[in-house]
């Protein structure tokens, strides 16, 4: 029992960190049609940014670590897109192969900066202690991952369906030129949607810390993960991002405890389904 | 014509007799240059003449090193009955990884072929009694085709050239035959070709599982070679490799992935033996590939002759 309990929290912590990094891949995706390889470089990014300012600064705490590295990495996708992406915005491939090549420079360079060894990123001390609930110990943090999941993903929405930028996005992704033709600037937009997905992706890194901590091949262990997401749930969709996380986040762990040799290929096993029966996702709309 | 037909036998029989008078260390890298060339071969006939842009053709490179690597040493095989079952086997699974990433196109098939090959990917690294995790396969042989050693660098250099031209070959009566014009016929005009009656989904499929065929090829070719399989071999980074060549050659043309992938294997061994930032370099050849010669260099420079030719006018 108490395997299970502890399992199924572990799988609803993964699912969170999935859901921010997905979030902002699918956001991606759904306004400006590129695969943004770099999503996983991005996460990475932001665990080692977390994980440096934590060790330098003594009065840090993780919140404020996930915010700066969220803005930081939020910085460094805003250059990336207006610099290299916008010159081949009519050449969807080129830039996915960009974003690749990117990815593999980030990759790198975090090697060169902070080396081989993985680097720890501890929970803020008040949320180490255990949690007792109905007689079983819960790590606090992972509770509280999950608590911030949920609010990422009500934020998001409420971005989405209630502000102005919200309703624009939106109606960039359901139709660009006519989005252009009544003045929205789809450019300014295409900026700010990668700065947000970038950030949230970075945040995603530190917050993602005392469970994964900071090494080099995160990126490559993340963006699979959050590609089967995107490919399940549907991309473009948030609620499929939503469900496709958690679904992952329990497939994944629950795979992982019980037979560790090949979760990988259980992994696999939802996403092959949905393929077969709904090329599009759970939640994706049929490619225009 | 007359001048390309003499000069490709001039290159040919340069390339054939390289032995006699080049030393190991260029055997061993042009050895490397053809592995890299089978496999952008294979991987053209998806990305340039069936338009599918594919980043998990590693999959069926490495799917076929380990399948002969666990064979020979593990299961007892010959390496005759291990070539053809890895080769079977290789096929076999591009024909379902096929049956999955087609279900879509454009980048949800390049999503779905990343995916799948990270899934191959990650059961190498875990699945550790059968692969050997981390530490990979090594004590690996070499075969003896017809009794014939190719243990040393210029047998193993012929041997590679010998499938390499099969290879090409092949490939290249592939795309030229009726089947590959309507192979090229999907990749630019889909709808049309559904509507004149062609099963798009059968012609896209078959190319896929041909592409995956010569992928295995390449990745006997590899493990054959390296004598030692890694999980790295599965990654991403060996497809980008791939599909680099492919683009810095020239993406649908039948010679620009060999020149491609030569010029990769070329500056991998060369930017290697001085720093070991590979995979930064690697980036930065992709950024300037793709924002400054997107057609490859064998169309840049067809296009440079021809603005040479009409000035000289």
């Amino acid at each position: 029992m108490q395997f299970w309990i502890i399992q199924s929290l572990n799988s609803l912590a993964l699912g969170g960190l999935l859901f921010l990094l997905a979030s902002g891949f699918s956001l991606i995706f759904g306004l400006m049609r590129i695969a943004n390889l770099a999503h996983g470089a991005f996460f990475m990014l932001g665990a080692y940014f977390g994980a440096t300012a934590l060790r330098s600064y003594g009065w840090m705490d993780l919140w404020l670590a996930a915010i700066g590295a969220g803005l930081a990495v939020a910085a460094i996708g805003g250059l990336l897109e207006r610099l290299v992406l916008r010159r081949l915005s009519d050449k969807p491939l080129g830039q996915v192969l960009v974003t690749l090549g990117m990815s593999f420079i980030i990759s790198d360079a975090c090697l060169v900066i902070w080396g081989g060894d993985p680097i720890p990123v501890s929970a803020p001390v008040a949320l180490r202690a255990p949690t007792f609930l109905f007689g079983f110990a819960f790590p606090t943090y992972r509770l509280v991952l999950v608590g911030l999941a949920l609010l990422a993903a009500v934020a998001l929405y409420a971005l989405l369906d209630w502000t102005r930028l919200g309703a624009m996005i939106r109606a960039g992704v359901d139709d660009m030129q006519m989005a252009r033709a009544i003045g929205i600037r789809i450019s300014r937009l295409f900026t700010a949607v990668f700065c947000l997905g970038a950030g949230i992706a970075g945040m995603a890194g530190v917050l993602g810390g005392p469970i994964l901590s900071a090494y080099p091949g995160l990126d490559g262990d993340m963006l699979p993960l959050a590609l089967i997401v995107v490919i399940l749930g549907g991309v473009g969709s948030l609620v499929g991002a939503f469900i496709g996380s958690f679904l992952i986040g329990f497939t994944y762990t629950f795979g992982s405890a019980l037979f560790p040799d090949l979760a990988y290929v259980i992994l696999f096993l939802p996403m092959i389904f949905v393929i077969a029966f709904r090329p599009q996702g759970l939640f994706g709309r049929r490619a225009a | 014509m007359k001048r390309i037909c003499m000069l490709s036998a001039l290159v040919a029989a340069m390339f054939a007799t390289a032995p006699l008078f080049m030393g190991n260390f260029y055997l061993n890298l042009g050895s490397q240059m053809m592995i890299a060339a089978v496999f952008a071969l294979s991987f053209n006939v998806l990305v340039g003449y069936a338009g599918l842009t594919s980043l998990g053709h590693a999959a069926f490179l490495g799917l076929a090193a380990y399948l002969s690597a666990w064979l020979t040493t593990r299961a007892g095989f010959g390496h005759g009955a291990a070539a053809l079952l890895s080769i079977a086997g290789t096929t076999i699974v591009a024909g379902l990884f096929g049956l999955v990433a087609l279900r879509a196109s454009g980048l949800g098939f390049l999503m779905i072929t990343l995916a799948l090959s990270q899934v191959l990917w990650g059961l190498a690294y875990r699945w550790v009694s059968v692969t050997n995790g981390d530490n990979g396969m090594t004590r690996l042989t070499r075969p003896m085709p017809f009794d014939v050693s190719i243990e040393s660098a210029a047998s193993f250099y012929w041997f590679a050239l010998i499938v390499t031209l099969v290879a090409f070959i092949l490939i290249t009566i592939f795309v030229r035959s009726a089947f590959g014009a309507s192979l090229q016929g999907t990749r630019d005009q889909g709808r049309r070709m559904s509507a004149l009656g062609f099963n798009v989904w059968m012609i896209r499929w078959i190319a896929f599982i041909y592409a995956g065929f010569w992928g295995g090829v390449a990745g006997l070719l590899y493990v054959y070679y390296n004598k030692y399989i890694h999980p790295s071999s599965l990654s991403i980074t060996t497809s980008a490799e791939g599909i680099l060549g492919v683009i810095a050659g020239g993406s649908g043309t039948l010679i620009g992935p060999i020149i491609g992938a030569a010029l990769i294997t070329f500056l991998k061994n060369f930017v290697s033996s001085y720093l070991d930032r590979w995979n930064m370099l690697l980036g930065f050849v992709f950024l300037i590939i793709v924002v400054v010669m997107p057609d490859g260099i064998v169309s840049g420079v067809r296009w440079l002759n021809a603005r040479i030719r009409e000035l000289c006018k």
